[in-house]
């Protein structure tokens, strides 16, 4: 599979960031991206068709990317899908949160196309040894 | 307000803005707001808690903020619209993260709110902790912003 040959759920609850982060790894060569606005909206995509990687905000109402990644994580056929989390700060709390429920990598905003890439890459790079 | 503050909320404009929209703002020399009045079209506005406690505004001209926003969505945006409101949010969100993950480092532990985005002409912005405001004047080729921030221990 090449390794940009992957589909790509960014959840976002604003519509700009989820474009900021689509037009990001659309600079380092993924082009099959899909989106969601929450949580709810998220696990129904993940559901409906076969996502690679998801790249969560961690700010969202209604669910949380928290929320999200336990429940996917909860969920049997969903339980091992990488799982990128968005923050806006580096919080040790959020972060040992995150890795408790089974982050797979988090990225800090602000970052550049070239880290996300790095971040997916990786997480792609350790699923397929 | 303590000089300590400025350069957090200076580094993290530059930083948000160098790595998000790739343009390289130009810090002019802080100074005192008296008034509530904006320095610019657009302005977001975050309460800050914790061990200090106020609030930071971002304050755009359109010509800045039109050209920083296409920028981070890669397409030619030509007038005031939602994704700008949403994007003077997040960027405010974004430098207030910076900031305050460099004033941990000086140990302040401050937690955000939600930010909010008020736009039109001569629109006032209004601290939590009310008084004057520090101004970070910047300037990019298209046009100015600033830095407004009311923070005390």
């Amino acid at each position: 599979m090449n390794e940009k040959n992957i589909k790509i759920l960014v959840v976002d609850d604003f519509a700009t960031m989820r474009k900021v982060v689509r037009n990001l790894l659309k600079q380092v060569g993924y082009e099959d991206i899909v989106e969601a606005e929450d949580g709810v909206m998220a696990l129904k995509a993940l559901k409906s068709q076969k996502i690679d990687v998801v790249v969560s905000d961690w700010n969202m109402p209604n669910m949380s990317g928290l929320e999200l990644l336990k429940a996917v994580r909860a969920d049997a056929d969903l339980a091992k899908t990488p799982f990128l989390m968005v923050t806006a700060e580096a919080l040790q709390d959020n972060v040992v949160a995150a890795v408790k429920a089974g982050v797979s990598n988090y990225i800090v905003k602000p970052f550049t196309a070239e880290v996300l890439n790095e971040k997916i890459k990786k997480i792609m790079d350790s699923i397929n040894k | 307000m303590n000089v300590k503050f400025i350069n957090p909320f200076l580094e993290g404009t530059i930083s948000v803005l160098k790595t998000m929209a790739f343009v390289e703002p130009r810090a002019g020399k802080p100074y005192m707001k008296m008034d509530n009045l904006a320095k610019g079209d657009i302005s977001g506005i975050i309460g800050l808690t914790g061990s200090a406690t106020g609030s930071l505004a971002l304050s755009f001209s359109e010509a800045a903020i039109l050209k920083i926003v296409s920028n981070m969505l890669g397409e030619n945006i030509k007038s005031v619209n939602t994704d700008i409101k949403d994007a003077v949010g997040e960027i405010t969100n974004m430098i207030s993260g910076v900031a305050r993950k460099n004033l941990e480092a000086q140990g302040f532990n401050i937690q955000a709110a939600i930010p909010t985005v008020v736009a039109g002409k001569s629109h006032s912005i209004t601290h939590v902790m009310g008084g004057p405001s520090l101004i970070i004047p910047f300037e990019i080729d298209e046009g100015s912003f600033v830095v407004d921030v009311c923070l005390s221990e």
